[in-house]
């Protein structure tokens, strides 16, 4: 592994690196905790009757591991390689960008530790306590100055979209952390929100929902604009729909926060505005996944050779299909059945299994070869079976999720004739069963698959530079 | 001094109309060709990168987007 002297650019390809191999690992070790989880719903004795591996507190650690571990390394990884090569120009901050590879793997350290062991603020997606709050504050800030010190100093006039919505992704992520994060502390790992009641829960859902819509959205749209056209050898099929794409992304997603609260104390306007915004968040989000499924538009056939580029494109397919999905789920009368229930989780996992996990992982196996100075990654076939193992669990996942949750809320809604519930909740948990049982099989074939792209991975790093050649597709 | 109402009122459409002056702005017929170059300004340095390396050393294999086709039915 040679330093980055591939070019006339001395890129530091060194924290991209560290960032890159940390996302497979993190991968593994975020869905493996998803698994055992999965499993505990239908084996509670797999807790061990230790408070540790509760239920409760692995569920924290496997969103966390997964958000924060898992996608944001990727983020990382791929927003300074992607910052880099379109400003034509080395990083900037020499050792702060060092500092972020280290001090982000800090902060997702003190999450293993200290959720399991109970510490936690209860909010979801920011259980984090106070003192590993203010280290997230302190890395992001040094992440948003490596990232726009890069783009000041560009080489070239124009900032690619791929770099504006790295951009949005970074200012709003801290926005929102540190406005959701404000809390009195009262110990050392214990402290209470200064937001009270409704409107404590309209923050917490601001942030929420927000950090999937510039987290988990915005951020890996900017990965989608430079990885499908660089996998795809074309431009992208419209760079002017890809800036109106842009400001209509930003500026409605932050108001659709509130279709976390249908029938909640929130004002009854708060959720209404919420639900409309929703669904109007639907034209951006299509506009957006058109745009990149389209760059193949008269090269479709790339897609039956590159194992890599099938990963983009189904990535973009899950993506539609989610963002249809949502704004359905956001309509109250809709909301009133899938609420509470599985179907919200099948949600969740088609985008994050389908978009965000199939897109980084296709970046990231676009990005290895490159930085460790090789033609292509060891085996192009192992990527297929990733491929295939990934659809299928993924599929196997939500299917079941979506028959368990449309059955619980109509099971949870059935009334008798005199007014009283038809079913009690232990006879929809029962009814649950075998879907949860689906899942887990869904959730296995996906760590396998992770397995499998780690294993890859270091066949592909450890291989004598520059013995991998690509292989030329007629 | 304006009621707080109409002053939402009038945020609103003036950033209404920010998006349409965003979208008449992109899609204007004398902007095309420079997003096309935009657009195709990510395989450029692979090109440069090639040429150099060819020059100092032959052995070693690079990554290059030299197939790169062109997108210009949009």
């Amino acid at each position: 592994m040679t330093q980055s002297n591939t070019s006339a650019v001395d890129y530091n390809f060194n924290v991209v690196r560290q960032f890159t191999v940390m996302t497979v690992i993190w991968g593994i070790v975020g869905t493996l905790v998803g698994v055992l989880i999965a499993a505990q719903l239908i084996w509670p004795a797999l807790n061990f009757d230790t408070p540790w591996l509760t239920y409760s507190r692995l569920r924290p650690l496997h969103t966390n591991a997964v958000i924060f571990a898992f996608g944001t390394s990727a983020l990382f990884a791929t927003s300074y390689y992607v910052v880099q090569r379109t400003s034509q120009v080395r990083l900037f901050g020499g050792k702060l960008a060092a500092f972020t590879f280290w001090g982000w793997q800090a902060v997702i350290l003190s999450a293993i530790i200290s959720l399991p062991l109970g510490y936690t603020s209860t909010k979801e997606y920011a259980e984090l306590e106070w003192p590993i709050d203010i280290l997230i504050t302190i890395v992001w800030v040094s992440y948003a100055i490596v990232f726009f010190g890069t783009l000041i100093k560009r080489k070239v006039s124009h900032i690619y979209v791929a770099n504006w919505f790295f951009g949005a992704f970074i200012i709003t992520v801290a926005v929102l952390h540190i406005g959701n994060s404000m809390v009195i502390p009262i110990a050392g790992m214990k402290s209470y929100s200064i937001y009270p009641g409704a409107i404590d829960a309209m923050m917490q859902w601001w942030y929420g929902h927000n950090a999937v819509g510039f987290l988990l959205t915005a951020g890996f749209l900017g990965i989608m604009y430079y990885f499908v056209p660089k996998q795809a050898e074309r431009p992208v099929y419209s760079y002017r729909l890809s800036i109106v794409h842009f400001w209509a992304l930003v500026s409605l997603y932050i108001w659709a926060g509130p279709h976390h609260l249908h029938y909640t104390a929130l004002p009854d306007w708060a959720q209404s505005v919420g639900m409309v915004m929703s669904i109007v968040l639907f034209l951006p989000s299509w506009g957006g996944m058109i745009n990149g499924i389209m760059t193949l538009s008269g090269a479709w056939h790339k897609l039956r050779h590159d194992p890599i580029l099938r990963f983009l494109i189904v990535s973009l397919s899950f993506y539609g299909m989610s963002t249809f999905e949502g704004p359905m789920m956001a309509i109250k009368s809709v909301n009133a059945l899938s609420h509470y229930t599985d179907w919200t989780v099948g949600h969740v996992h088609s985008g994050a299994l389908g978009w965000v996990a199939m897109v980084s992982i296709g970046a990231m196996y676009h990005l290895i070869p490159l930085l460790f100075n090789q033609g292509r990654m060891y085996s192009i076939r192992l990527i297929n079976v990733h491929f295939w193992m990934h659809t299928a669990g993924i599929v196997l996942y939500i299917v079941a999720m979506w028959i368990s949750g449309v059955m619980q809320g109509l099971m949870w809604r059935a009334v008798n004739t005199d007014g009283t519930l038809t079913y009690s909740f232990v006879e929809s948990l029962t009814a649950s069963y075998p879907f949860y049982f689906i899942r887990f099989l869904g959730g296995v074939l996906v760590v396998a698959g992770f397995i499998l792209m780690a294993y890859n991975m270091f066949k592909t790093i450890g291989a004598k530079d520059g013995s991998l050649k690509a292989i030329e597709t007629a | 001094m304006m009621e707080y109402g109409t002053l939402r009122g009038l945020i609103a459409l003036l950033i209404l109309a920010l998006f349409i002056i965003i979208v008449v702005w992109s899609y204007s017929k004398k902007r095309k060709s420079s997003f096309d170059k935009v657009a195709n300004s990510i395989f450029e340095e692979d090109d440069v990168l090639k040429e150099q390396t060819m020059k100092n050393d032959k052995t070693r294999h690079f990554d290059t987007d030299s197939k790169q086709e062109t997108n210009n039915n949009v």
